[in-house]
Formats: C-alpha cells, structure tokens, sequence
C-alpha cells in the first residue's frame, strides 16, 4: 500500500474528511447533451461564504479539494477562491471545460500551485465534440487550453464520458491525449437530470461494450486480472465498506447543500445554516451511510461479487435503496468478468437497467 | 558555517492528520509525512529564521534532544526535502512565495 493510501485509509478509520469535492456553481457555458445539471442559479453562494468554508474544511482536516461545477470559470471570483484555497494549504484540483483558459489563466493556476486539471473532451473530432457540448469551436477552445496548461508543466486529464454519440471515438481520443502527453479516463456512466428525467439515459451505450472496454489494459492494467471471475468472499468481504462516501469523502453544492458523495444526492445538511463539523459528526443521513457494512445489504450480501464489485452506494440511492444494488454496477460486474450479479439473477439478464428515481435536490425540498 | 534559512514552497498542499503532517508536491506528486519533530520545523520554516535557530527553539525546547543530533538530523531532513522542491533552502532570507 502506499503511503498516500495509507494516509486515507487512516483518514477512513479515524472518521476524518480527507477529501471534499467542492462544486462552486452550476451554471455552464456548454449544454453537454448528457448533463445532469440544472444550470440556472438559485443562489449560489457568495464569495464570503465558500471562503468561509474553506476555512472551515481546513480545520477539519480536509487535505484533498476538488473545485468543479458546472464551469467553475463561470464565477468572476474563481481565482479569488482558489486562492483562498491555496493559503490554506489544500492539495487543489479542478475540474472545468476550459474553454475560458488561456495563457494568462494558465499561468496563474501554474503559479497558485493547482495539482491538476482535469478536462471533460469528447471527442478527436471538432464536429463530435462540439455536438456534444452544443457550444461552437469548444473542441478548438478546449485543445489550446490543454497546450497553455501543459506549457506551464501542469498535470492535465482528459476525461472522456462515453455515450452513443462518440462511443466509436474512444480510442482516437486516447491516442490525441498520449501525443499531447495528458492522461486519459472514460467513465460510461450517464446519471438522470436533477429533476429525475431518466431521458439522458437513452444515452447509455449498450452493455456489451464494457466488455471491450474493460479488457483494453491502457485503462484496466493487468486485463486478465482485472476480469478475473469474482473470488468467494471473505468475512472481511462481508465487514466492508462501499467506498469513502461519507466516511472520509463529501461533496458541496453551489447553495451550501452537503451529501455523501458528488453521485450520491442524500442531502445531510446546509452550510448556511450549520457548520461543516456538526454536519459531519452529527448529519443522522451521514451516519447511516457511515453504519452500512457489505453484509447489510439486500441482495449484494449474497453475490459472488460483492467482495469486487465497484457498487455505488450513491447509484443504488437514486434506485431506491441505499442497501440495495446498482444496477449500472451489476452491469459493470457481469460484463468485466462474464458471472452474473444475484441481482441480474434476481431479475433478468438484458433487463437490469432500472431508472434512478431521485437525483439532487436542496435540503429544503426534502425536509 | 554559513547560516541557512527555509521556506515552504508555493507548489506544497500540507495537512495534519491524527498527529503527522501530510506534505505534497503539486509538481512531482511526491507525498511525504513529517514526524512531531520534524513537522515543527516544517512549521518554523519561514524563510527569516535561520534553521540553527530553529532547531534551538521549535526542537531542542519542545523535544528531549541532544542539541548536536537534533542539528544533524535538521540539515538531513531539508536537504531531503529540498531535492524535492519541498522546502526552499538558502544561505540568506527568503522572501515568501505566492500563495
């Protein structure tokens, strides 16, 4: 184990907010046909307020803070915010279409000491990708904001979402990233609007096109491994967790609103009117996330997976049932390795893909 | 001997958790943790003070330890740190960096 995963295992155990994910607004200058965001502002915080924030999270001991949106070049105040961050000593990473980067931008992220940029790309091609965004010459935008950030020795990441529309890109675009010397991430995942309209999951690309995808080792490693078929679990299997969501990791919308995990719209408090530690340690939403072991759950309990399995606790939340399975992970599971999920048993292989039902909202509607 | 100062880098993200302080370079991505001692001079290191001086003050009157190894071991954990951009080393002050 390295001493970086050490480090949040320990931050894991001891209960300790490593890691915040931070989305200062949802506004955006793209429409990207597959957002899941609302993007009119309903009252984003202040500039006041998130740098109070800050402070506080500081305090509580989060190290790792991702500044995302929407398109957080949207605020005028954004590199007053970060920094803010950087004053406190944050590792900071940001996630943006960077169609607003230029040189200028670039240098300030190099000299404000950003660890890395990630950047939503669709596509190699301009046509595609700016498809996708609805916004005109993004493509070329986003290309020459990629070269200023690596003119300035930053650490950029193109983050492909994969869907109908530019599944048979991929690998061109994999190429485009190792000529321009930037690392490469595809995530086939396609969440429902915040208003739960399930239309966008039209988008989805068919399952049996993880399996390819899954045995390519520029993205998986060691392919054989990696779709190995399940090994029996373990009691220590069984005593496990998820993931960090909600034991050492958080996410913060724009209006102060705080969950689990950026994927997971359990809301468990609001900034503007509690502090983030009494959220944290107190949030009853937090802690039930928090008490869930492996052997608790409904269905995956029993699957041969469930010592394996990428299960979003946040994914099986917008299904229904924070103890229950995801589907979209079923689908993962069975299509890396071949063996059926006890949930795809349950129902029906072909027919596991189900319609999350809740997607993020503010606390207010909730209460 | 020349007097040395330190100065934390602007590239370096630092956090305490459950008593060791986390250190990461944006630029390399090397991640240290710092034991009691030595997070202290990390702490001092504020590009005014010399590191002698330091290790009198934030080490051998916190800490029981023989001045001359406490001063030994000083000069081998920034030098460590400083082959990795971590912390800034120089024979006069050192004006602080952005951010």
């Amino acid at each position: 184990m390295s001493l970086m995963a050490e480090m949040g295992q320990k931050a894991f155990n001891l209960g300790v907010p490593i890691s915040v994910h931070l989305d200062v607004t949802y506004r955006c200058n793209e429409r990207c046909v597959h957002c899941y965001l609302d993007h009119d502002d309903h009252g984003e915080m202040t500039t006041a307020e998130i740098k109070g924030i800050l402070d506080q999270l500081a305090g509580a001991g989060v190290f790792f803070l991702t500044f995302s949106g929407g398109e957080v070049f949207m605020r005028r105040d954004f590199f007053d915010l970060l920094e803010h961050a950087r004053r406190l000593m944050f590792n900071v990473k940001i996630k943006t279409n960077a169609v607003m980067i230029h040189e200028e931008e670039a240098q300030k992220m190099r000299a404000l000491g950003v660890d890395s940029i990630q950047i939503s790309v669709y596509s190699h091609r301009h046509e595609v990708h700016d498809a996708i965004t609805k916004l005109p010459h993004s493509f070329e935008r986003t290309m020459k904001a990629i070269c200023f950030l690596k003119d300035q020795g930053l650490k950029v990441t193109i983050a492909n979402v994969l869907m109908t529309g530019n599944l048979s890109d991929q690998y061109a675009l994999q190429k485009l990233a190792a000529e321009m010397g930037v690392h490469y991430t595809v995530d086939p995942t396609i969440t429902p609007m915040m208003d739960g309209d399930t239309s966008v999951l039209a988008l989805r690309i068919p399952g049996e096109e993880l399996t390819e995808i899954f045995r390519n080792p520029a993205l998986v490693g060691d392919a054989e491994e990696f779709c190995a078929p399940p090994k029996a679990p373990t009691d220590d299997d069984l005593e496990g967790y998820s993931c960090s969501a909600g034991h050492s990791f958080c996410y913060i919308s724009p209006y102060g609103d705080v969950f689990p995990c950026v994927q997971f719209p359990l809301p468990s408090g609001n900034l503007r009117k509690q502090t983030f530690l009494d959220i944290w340690n107190l949030s009853p939403q937090l802690n039930e996330v928090r008490s869930i072991q492996a052997k608790h759950l409904t269905v995956c309990s029993s699957c041969s997976h469930v010592g394996s399995c990428s299960r979003c606790p946040g994914l099986a939340y917008v299904e229904g049932n924070m103890r229950g399975p995801s589907t979209a992970d079923c689908e993962k599971s069975y299509y890396r390795t071949g063996v059926p999920s006890a949930n795809m048993m349950r129902q029906e292989v072909g027919k596991v893909r189900g319609g999350p039902l809740v997607q993020i909202q503010p606390l207010a509607a909730v209460m | 001997m020349a007097e040395r100062y330190i100065a934390r880098s602007s590239a370096i993200a630092a956090r305490m958790l459950a008593g060791e302080m986390m250190v990461m370079n944006s630029i390399d991505s090397t991640f240290f943790t710092l034991n009691e001692v030595a997070t202290a001079i990390w702490q001092a290191a504020d590009g005014r003070t010399p590191l002698r001086e330091i290790v009198r003050t934030s080490v051998c009157e916190q800490f029981d330890v023989d001045p001359e190894q406490a001063e030994a071991d000083a000069e081998q954990f920034v030098t460590e740190l400083s082959t990795h951009g971590i912390l800034l080393v120089s024979e006069k002050p050192i004006a602080a960096e952005a951010p």
